[in-house]
């Protein structure tokens, strides 16, 4: 195909193989004709230079600082955008890679646009003043996406979101979990991206008025808008990015600075960067090639770009980062997996990317995520297992269960959510509390806690009986039925108002014009409430009533089969209610026709959930943390890591499409004698993992008495990363109760 | 020969165990005691503790370690107490268990691995390690016995020609401190560890540390020299050697068993210590771990 590109594109395309994404935005097809898959070892990689080993240290003196504190500075005056505030730098002469969200690192932007009581709670919770002519304009006269979803919700949400059985719900806080396609910017240039975007709503224009093409219209002229308030950003910082970028480290430069727009404007859950490695690796083997880099320059690029990953910053509340411990942003990055040609879609800058958890050390963020088949390169396949090993850093998803779904050029966002980059985004809708809704069904709608009447009303279990399978699982379908209804509500009323009130116009200016819209329902206490079922069944549980006629407590006579033992007795009912509340969900009709998925992931929200569910027929006591996403009970899977991953494995990917998660910690004796062994070893089980249809693993390999350490001497482990529920943390930023929470969880390891 | 004819006992529990999820037990309500011991006596049947996918601990890759429950030895450090009667296990039926070697069969080979038979002692069950070390084989899953090797008179020929790998747990070196740390001979460990060799079986020799018990010089040194003979019978034979440090972690089963645990005070072995060891091994050109 012959291309008329722009003076500008002849030189910056120069060398690429041209094809369809010449002619239109179609950043696949750029990579699957210019990529080279690199099926080697990691010998080629290069250890960190001077130059990034000293802005890294200048960053980490400040960390100390920020962790006593909480945060390192706020500035409490100027409303996010962005164009808010002016450049910022680490050190302006070193650093390669530029742009800050605020005008200076690891100073916190307030966003208000998502909600005024998390700014001013927030503020007030670090010692700042509260800007008084602001919460004026955001009291009197910017209405916020906190308060638009109040206006709509109905007595039955607010009644199910104050009894905890539905938490977490983006309803005060941006919902995140959109990936713009960063790499548009590279590639193309601000200015053809607003071209084409022209043309999208010249397309709106001419058709005749109604809500959704209104909606549109003006959503298009939000999203030209923030096209050229991110071209006035990087020229702050003395780039012009209207024209595509010409070498590794431009495309590097304008693919940030696409990302850094997006962080400077919206406070996302997850601000997740998509699928970048292997794009950038086109334009660092171009450079390569024509001997304009050296390895150690390559890698220099990539580490200082990481390095401005780690120091994404959002100002949030207490009760926030108890629901998301460890002040995560979730900037995951998605490396690896096959093409659907079959050619791996691994580079040298897949391997590139790991190494910067040895060159600047371990951290939580970016979120290393790799998409995991065992047909991956073994060179691959080793490097991974060893970082794992070496810094337990990295988690790893299924590509055998994504590219199948949503094609090769998908990436997750968060911790477990695969979506097309630049075709596909979610709407993010927390989770239900599965454990607590079956204690609804045994007490009639009633709370176990309050005792209030939360879901319809219906007669309890007979008192002094022995629970009947059949009845509970009756009830419970009941309950099911209600909270699914419940539950889209709410998620359908914060979504329309988060369009209208909190748009995220610079990340949807980086999508296609018609883009693929999930609703990600989600669940929470799947294994408390499949082994609570697998107790009734199986063993014979008796309710205990208290003085207000409520169950608030049982007693277990027998064994039961557990959760995490590749047992299909009760691996079947986890199964079972993973489909139920699916069907359910899937009943109802979602906000911009959305498709509906659901999630089995719970973040580190598995302890507050937990705190806020009573007693359980499986003997959980009242308080007592969940386990984490679809991981087995702590201490009930005792047959080992692989036999517990295989009972989570059995939950079908098709009705959980936004992801089940999986957290596994190892000891390293418990992989093996030697290093060669343990990363033979830790590579079999990931490849037997997803050859058994397992979708996600995140690994932790660590000894007990390492954590038992850092929770005593937090100044001796600045960088000790451990993965939770679908993403990193710094363990010494957990608060106390999640660390010991992270402490009881199984430790699989050869005795 | 020490082995006589091998005592069976009916395992008679009956419980959705912790041990055995997810493999179907014969319920002794319905079998009675003589019919369960004839289906052991002909292998069908087993007395099983507990099964475990583990990785690197029990021979190479993941595998799926089945403890047997019975043992004639009574080992001072025993981390594995609750194995010790067989009449403790529960009735498996070796097709049920079978079934789950099957199962796994694709992680065996994405990892590897393979079955390990251990226990208790497997060499007190042998019609039943028998049957499933052959129908293993039949499903080409590498196959691994953990044994003493006190009963190593028990294993006919068939059953080595179907075992893979012998993890021979040699305790001591001297009569007298074999006999100290578990009450029985030595002599057959050795006789069964020859017999290994000369039919070409492959062997890690393991020998577990314990302080005070098993670490004099002359014991270790002792240890090392049957390991060696071992190996200049076949050259090959000895694959590797695991010294393993005592730990404490099988503490609570003592108590939760109500025994006698001589070794509550004693300390693990220091890195250094257990590294010293090691050394002695691999001055016989030993690769030990």
């Amino acid at each position: 195909m012959t291309t008329d590109a722009a003076p500008t594109t002849t030189t910056a395309w120069q060398g690429f193989t041209p094809g369809p994404w010449c002619d239109g935005i179609d950043v696949r097809d750029f990579i699957q004709r210019n990529y080279a898959p690199y099926t080697g070892d990691a010998a080629f990689l290069a250890a960190p230079t001077a130059r990034t080993a000293g802005v890294w240290e200048r960053l980490s003196a400040m960390f100390p600082a920020e962790r006593e504190k909480g945060v390192y500075d706020v500035d409490p005056h100027t409303p996010a955008g962005i164009t808010a505030h002016g450049p910022g730098y680490i050190d302006r002469d070193a650093e390669l890679i530029v742009g800050l969200q605020t005008d200076a690192p690891l100073k916190r932007a307030i966003m208000p646009n998502g909600g005024w009581r998390m700014v001013a709670g927030a503020l007030k919770t670090y010692g700042y003043p509260v800007d008084e002519n602001l919460e004026k304009v955001f009291t009197s006269y910017r209405k916020t996406h906190n308060q638009g979803v109040f206006d709509v919700y109905p007595p039955n949400v607010r009644a199910a979101r104050s009894s905890h059985v539905i938490t977490g719900l983006p309803d005060a806080y941006g919902r995140g979990r959109i990936i713009g396609d960063y790499r548009r910017v590279a590639l193309y240039g601000v200015d053809q991206l607003v071209a084409a975007k022209k043309v999208d709503k010249l397309g709106l224009d001419v058709q005749p008025f109604s809500e959704s093409v209104a909606r549109e219209r003006e959503e298009h002229a939000e999203q030209i808008r923030a096209l050229g308030e991110l071209k006035e950003m990087a020229a702050s910082y003395g780039y012009d990015i209207s024209g595509p970028a010409t070498t590794a480290r431009e495309a590097v430069q304008w693919l940030y600075f696409g990302y850094l727009a997006a962080v400077k404007e919206q406070n996302g859950a997850a601000m997740s960067l998509g699928r970048t490695s292997t794009f950038l690796d086109v334009y660092l083997e171009r450079d390569l090639q024509t001997g304009r880099l050296t390895e150690p320059e390559a890698q220099e690029i990539v580490d200082d770009f990481v390095i401005k990953l780690r120091i994404v910053r959002f100002l949030r509340t207490p009760e926030y980062d108890q629901l998301f411990s460890g002040d995560p942003t979730w900037v995951t990055e998605t490396i690896g997996g096959m093409g659907e040609d079959g050619r791996p879609l691994v580079t040298k800058s897949s391997f590139r990317f790991l190494q910067t958890l040895y060159n600047l050390g371990p951290a939580p963020e970016p979120n290393m995520t790799v998409f995991w088949s065992p047909r991956l390169p073994r060179g691959f396949k080793e490097f991974c297992a060893q970082v794992s090993i070496d810094t337990s850093a990295v988690q790893y998803e299924s590509d055998e269960q994504i590219r199948p779904a949503w094609g090769d050029d998908a990436a997750i966002a968060c911790c477990v959510s695969p979506m097309a980059v630049g075709k596909q985004m979610q709407f993010f809708g927390a989770r239900v509390n599965l454990a607590k809704a079956l204690l609804y069904a045994i007490n009639g709608g009633k709370d176990e806690v309050t005792g209030t009447q939360v879901s319809p009303a219906f007669p309890a279990v007979a008192p002094g009986m022995p629970l009947d399978y059949d009845d509970v699982r009756a009830r419970f379908d009941r309950t099911m039925d209600w909270l699914a209804e419940t539950y889209v509500e709410a998620l359908n009323c914060i979504h329309w108002s988060h369009d209208k009130y909190a748009y995220e116009r610079l990340e949807m200016a980086l999508h296609d014009k018609d883009v693929l819209r999930t609703m990600a329902c989600g669940i929470a206490g799947l294994s408390v409430a499949a082994d609570s079922l697998s107790a009734i069944r199986y063993a014979t549980v008796t309710p205990v009533v208290d003085e207000r006629g409520i169950v608030v407590d049982y007693l277990i006579d027998g064994d039961y089969p557990a959760y995490g033992n590749d047992d299909d007795r009760v691996d079947a009912i986890a199964v079972d209610l993973v489909e139920s509340f699916m069907a359910r969900i899937r009943g109802h009709r979602m906000y911009r026709d959305a498709v509906p998925t659901q999630s089995v992931l719970t973040i580190t929200s598995n302890v507050v959930y937990g705190k806020a569910t009573g007693n359980t027929p499986d003997g959980r006591r009242a308080g007592e943390p969940f386990s984490p996403g679809a991981n087995p009970m702590n201490g009930r899977d005792t047959h080992g890591m692989l036999a517990s991953a295989l009972s989570v494995a059995k939950l079908p990917y098709d009705q959980a499409q936004d992801g089940i998660s999986l957290t596994n910690t190892v000891v390293p004796s418990g992989l093996g004698r030697t290093r060669d062994e343990q990363v033979a070893n830790l590579a079999g089980l990931l490849d037997a993992s997803v050859g058994g249809d397992g979708y996600h693993m995140n690994v932790n390999v660590l000894v007990r008495e390492t954590l038992e350490d850092a929770m005593e001497h937090p100044e001796k482990y600045p960088q000790l990363t451990i993965r939770v529920s679908g993403y990193a943390v710094n363990f010494v930023r957990l608060t106390r109760e999640q660390q010991l929470d992270v402490l009881s969880r199984t430790f699989h390891g050869g005795l | 020969m020490t082995a006589g004819p091998v005592l069976l006992d009916a395992p008679s529990r009956r419980r959705a165990g912790a041990g055995l999820r997810g493999i179907e037990t014969v319920d002794p309500a319905e079998v009675d005691r003589s019919d369960r011991l004839a289906m052991m006596r002909s292998g069908e049947l087993g007395s099983v503790h507990s099964w475990e996918l583990v990785t690197a601990v029990d021979g190479p890759g993941t595998r799926l370690t089945v403890f047997l429950s019975g043992c004639p030895l009574r080992c001072l450090y025993c981390h594995n107490p609750d194995t010790l009667a067989m009449k403790d296990g529960e009735p498996v039926l070796a097709d049920d268990l079978l079934a789950r070697v099957a199962r796994y069969r694709g992680i065996f080979s994405a990892t590897g691995g393979g079955i390990t038979l251990s226990g208790g002692e497997v060499l007190m069950q042998p019609a039943f390690a028998g049957r499933i070390l052959r129908g293993a084989k039949e499903l080409g899953v590498h196959t691994t016995l953990d044994t003493s090797g006190f009963l190593g008179a028990n294993a006919t020929d068939a059953m080595l020609d179907d075992t893979d790998l012998v993890l021979l747990d040699i305790k001591s070196g001297d009569e007298d401190t074999y006999r100290r740390v578990t009450g029985r001979s030595l002599a057959p460990t050795l006789r069964f560890g020859r017999r290994l060799a000369e039919r070409g079986v492959t062997v890690w020799v393991r020998f577990v540390l314990v302080p005070g018990l098993t670490d004099d010089p002359a014991n270790v040194a002792a240890v090392a020299r049957h390991a060696a003979d071992l190996e200049s019978v076949r050259p090959g034979t000895v694959e590797r050697v695991e010294v393993l440090p005592f730990h404490q972690m099988a503490r609570d089963k003592w108590a939760a068993l109500g025994r006698d645990y001589e070794l509550d005070g004693t300390e693990p072995p220091t890195p250094e210590g257990t590294e010293a060891v090691r050394e002695v091994f691999r001055a016989h050109g030993l690769t030990t771990y």
